[in-house]
């Protein structure tokens, strides 16, 4: 009989991620050294392509900037008990609303644009997870795979709407119009000449707002209680009144609404304009952010800043070292996911053995439950 | 050769324990515990949650291994390595939840683990020539083709004891035995321990309920925190004696309460039916009222509707027919929160189960205080939660009930289990609500939380407020109850008056007997020590 105590908090939320990243880097470092490179200078060359300079530092933000709102959007539904895998696909639909108002608008001011962006993307990612959170609240389909299901519904539209009608004429490439003027977000490096040529802009003020508002939700407001009452025990919220239908489809807007957000970042804040595949993958990052943040606003934006520089070193690790393609970058990125994100329980029995082992305060509470529990 | 028992006359103690010790860390689960179990008894261990029996028996069956200590089988000193070992030695255990296949037949789960070849066949003819003679001997008639699933909870529990005895069990220990039997059923077993001893087998029954343990014990032992407190013949002491040895101090075993004074009807079940998760009916017509200032028990087996009738007044449960009125409002319980309109309207409810539906145990105690009236102004206007009202609220009520430890910030599943129902009954009833519903209020409770939680409910009562009360203790029924409506198969058989109503014809009624049938049937001496008084 192993009577084993959850992790002190700090252990759990700072020890463990840390422990799972350099797993992860012992075994890309593995990789690396595989096809013959030397893995010191790899890290060291990714870590300086990361945090060494004024533009690395504003290329991992600009994409730390997308993996905060779609960290935030998994979170929100892991704490209502709602798996929301569609942040993609959200995201990717909800670029339609921030090409809109920055064209519509293209004449005015970024001070109009930028909020406005930010409602109507929320807006269309909101409405494209309000459906399965309809379909899981009265219907009984599971979001999990309805989520995934309209990811790919969402990539065919947008394919669609790109080739046969936001294409401008004379344009070979599947794209809408470019915004010149206003529609364009304000990039930082106007101000901080510090970050280079990066694209980070004015959105990431949005996601710092985003992460503070997700806080206040969860844990100062009443629609947060029955959230967490939900995502604990479904039976207690019934008991306690709460119309989990009803529920469920909330949560699933206000996720989807926060991952329609990487739409302005990346439409108004880069492109100027929506390509095929403009979100990158970053709404299923999005889960690993979650999980490696412990879906704490805190945790996610450590966690996002994390996955923003292994992106951004990643691609300076490409340029610098030639024999590592791109294919390897994904391998490395792919790693760190795996073990934090999929496979982040990995060494929590044997931290929690150890904790039994070495910290006495643990070794009494264990043996209080043990004894008390299993009395009949 | 095995080392003997020191101390003569060893061959008549079919167990025994000499200082046995077990520690969790610092914790002692078990501590200098000597136990004499005499061969050919019937021997009680009784004790509070968390007073260290369980680990106890585990120990005796192998499941943990004691730190230090012996054991002496048939006087022989053995170390018993796991169950298998112990089973070996003649000791069999039936646990209070059966460890049955459902879908098989009672010889299959007989046999199951212990066949004899790859081919069942022989063992099947064999088993079901021993099982024939086992039920002869020690009266233990079963149809060995039924199906598991398709028996009586009574006629499982044969099962699991046919099971021991089919390995050679000698020494019989049994976990809480009654707790999911009607009174007849427990009847029934006790007759069977009974022949179990005449035929020279020895049988250690653990429970908390004191009668039974006065009614088919020859000699009681007494656990509290870990340790042995007192060992007795059971003809030399009282439940009075034995609860206070258990608690620690004096403790009122019978519930104080004067007569009701019942108003006007503040709770009308009209025709209800109501169905379950599949679909299939669970009450299926009932009506009764439950008046201002009286409690009304509703008694039955677990299973017979009680659950699915408590849900859905408090509107967890969609009603298929029928209505609730409360204060003479019909309530409208449709759709999934239900259970809000059923609190606005006045109504409380303590869950039968309040780990799974009244707790969420992942959350601070202070957050569980406001769960279910989340929305009330006095916990912050608009969209925002007062926090600190809550939980000064909170801590507030945690030292009018004396919950233990009284810290608001705690996380709720850190609390024992009577000071989790404490939590719960501190919400419901400071509500001031006009109906309170209460479901099993002292399951997993110890004794002494036991009497203060059917102290308040009886000032509830006396405050002038609806008490619908269900449980399955049958005892908690009649000791606190103004009247006693039985349910059966999701119908009320009828209704009895606590103060004259015997516990057999309860237990026939809760076995689908109408009442006018009940009240002039033979009721068995085996439970009726006090010749049928509560």
């Amino acid at each position: 009989m192993s009577a084993r105590r959850p992790l002190p908090r700090w252990a759990d939320v700072a020890l463990l991620p840390f422990l799972n990243l350099v797993l992860a880097m012992i075994v890309s470092g593995i990789v690396i050294a595989l096809i013959g490179q030397n893995p010191f200078d790899a890290i060291r060359i990714m870590a300086y392509g990361a945090f060494g300079y004024g533009e690395g530092i504003g290329f991992t933000l600009h994409f730390a900037t997308d993996f905060i709102f779609t960290g935030l959007a998994v979170a929100v539904a892991a704490h209502a008990g709602l798996f929301n895998i569609g942040g993609e696909g959200q995201a990717y639909l909800a670029g339609l609303g921030a090409i809109a108002v920055g064209l519509l608008l293209d004449h005015t001011s970024w001070l109009l644009v930028l909020p406005l962006a930010i409602v109507a993307s929320a807006a269309i990612g909101g409405i494209w997870a309000l459906i399965p959170g309809y379909l899981q609240a009265k219907r009984g389909s599971h979001v999990v795979i309805t989520t995934i299901m309209f990811n790919f519904i969402a990539s065919a539209i947008m394919a669609y709407l790109l080739v046969y009608v936001l294409k401008p004429m004379g344009v070979q490439e599947p794209s809408t119009a470019n915004v010149v003027a206003a529609g364009k977000i304000p990039q930082l490096r106007q101000f901080f000449p510090f970050f280079g040529e990066a694209p980070l802009n004015m959105t990431i003020i949005f996601a710092i707002l985003a992460l503070i508002f997700v806080y206040v939700l969860l844990w100062r407001t009443k629609l947060g209680f029955a959230m967490r009452t939900m995502g604990h025990n479904p039976s207690a919220s019934l008991y306690a009144g709460i119309s989990n239908s009803k529920l469920t489809m909330i949560v699933m807007t206000i996720s989807g609404a926060l991952a329609g957000m990487v739409a302005v970042n990346e439409v108004l804040g880069v492109q100027s304009r929506i390509v095929i595949d403009i979100t990158a993958g970053y709404g299923f990052v999005g889960i690993a952010v979650a999980l490696m943040g412990r879906n704490h606003p805190v945790g996610i934006a450590l966690a996002a800043i994390l996955f923003g520089a292994l992106y951004q070193g990643g691609l300076e690790l490409q340029f610098e070292m030639p024999a590592i393609t791109r294919d390897m970058i994904v391998v490395i990125q792919a790693l760190v996911i795996m073990f934090t994100g999929a496979m982040e329980g990995l060494l929590r029995p044997g931290l929690e053995n150890a904790f039994m082992v070495f910290g006495p305060k643990q070794r009494v509470e264990a043996a209080m439950r043990e004894t008390v529990g299993t009395e009949g | 050769m095995a080392q003997r028992s020191p101390g003569g006359a060893a061959s008549d103690l079919a167990i025994e324990l000499k200082r046995i010790n077990k520690r969790f860390g610092p914790v002692w689960a078990n501590r200098d515990i000597d136990l004499k179990v005499k061969r050919g008894t019937i021997h009680g261990i009784v004790g509070e949650n968390g007073a260290g029996k369980s680990t106890l028996m585990s120990i005796l069956y192998g499941f943990y291994t004691a730190d230090s200590g012996e054991i002496y089988v048939n006087g022989k000193l053995e170390h018993i390595t796991d169950s298998r070992h112990a089973l070996a030695l003649g000791i069999g255990m039936v646990h209070q939840h059966f460890m049955l296949v459902d879908n098989f037949s009672i010889l299959e789960n007989v046999i199951l683990g212990v066949e004899d070849s790859a081919l069942l066949a022989s063992s099947l003819a064999k088993a079901r020539k021993e099982l024939k003679r086992l039920a002869d001997e020690y009266s233990l008639d079963v149809n060995p083709d039924a199906i598991v699933q398709d028996v009586s909870v009574g006629q499982q529990q044969r099962v699991e004891i046919l099971k021991a005895l089919y390995r050679g069990a000698d020494t019989l220990i049994l976990d809480e035995p009654t707790g999911v039997l009607t009174p007849e059923e427990a009847d029934d077993l006790f007759r069977v321990l009974k022949t179990l001893r005449e035929q020279g087998k020895t049988v250690i029954l653990i429970t908390h309920k004191l009668r039974e343990i006065m009614a088919i014990t020859d000699t009681v032992s007494v656990m509290r925190q870990g340790q042995m407190v007192t060992t007795m013949p059971t003809a030399e002491t009282s439940p009075e004696k034995l609860a206070e040895a258990m608690v620690g101090r004096r403790v009122l075993l019978r519930v104080e309460k004067g007569p009701a004074h019942p108003g006007k009807p503040l709770l009308e079940v009209k025709n209800l039916v109501v169905a379950d998760d599949l679909g299939v009916d669970r009450v299926k017509g009932v009506n009764f009222a439950v008046r201002a200032g009286e409690i009304v028990g509703i008694a039955g087996v677990a299973g017979n509707g009680q659950s699915e009738l408590l849900e859905s007044i408090a509107g967890m449960r969609d009603q298929k027919k029928g209505d609730v009125v409360l204060s003479g409002q019909v309530l409208s319980l449709e759709g999934d929160d239900g259970a809000a309109r059923a609190r606005a309207a006045g109504l409380a409810h303590v869950p039968e189960d309040r780990q799974r539906e009244g707790l969420v145990t992942q959350f601070e105690e202070w957050e569980n205080n406001i769960l279910g009236y989340q929305n009330d102004k006095a916990y912050g206007e608009g969209v925002f939660l007062d926090i600190g009202a809550a939980r000064k609220q909170a801590a507030d009520r945690m030292q009018k009930f004396d919950v233990r430890p009284a810290n608001p910030r705690l996380k709720t599943a850190n609390f024992s289990g009577g000071n989790q129902q404490k939590i719960v009954l501190a919400r419901e009833m400071e509500q001031d609500p006009d109906v309170l519903m209460v479901g099993q209020p002292t399951r997993g409770v110890d004794i002494g939380a036991i009497e203060f939680i059917h102290n308040q409910i009886v000032k509830m009562r006396d405050a002038g407020k609806a008490i619908l009360l269900v449980s399955v203790e049958l005892d908690e029924i009649r000791s606190l109850s103004d009247r006693i409506l039985v349910m059966f198969d999701g119908h009320i058989v009828g209704e009895a008056d606590p103060a004259t109503a015997t516990e057999g014809e309860l237990g026939l009624m809760m076995a689908g007997v109408p009442p006018e049938q009940a009240a002039g049937a033979k009721v068995s001496a085996d439970l009726m020590p006090n010749g049928g008084n509560p």
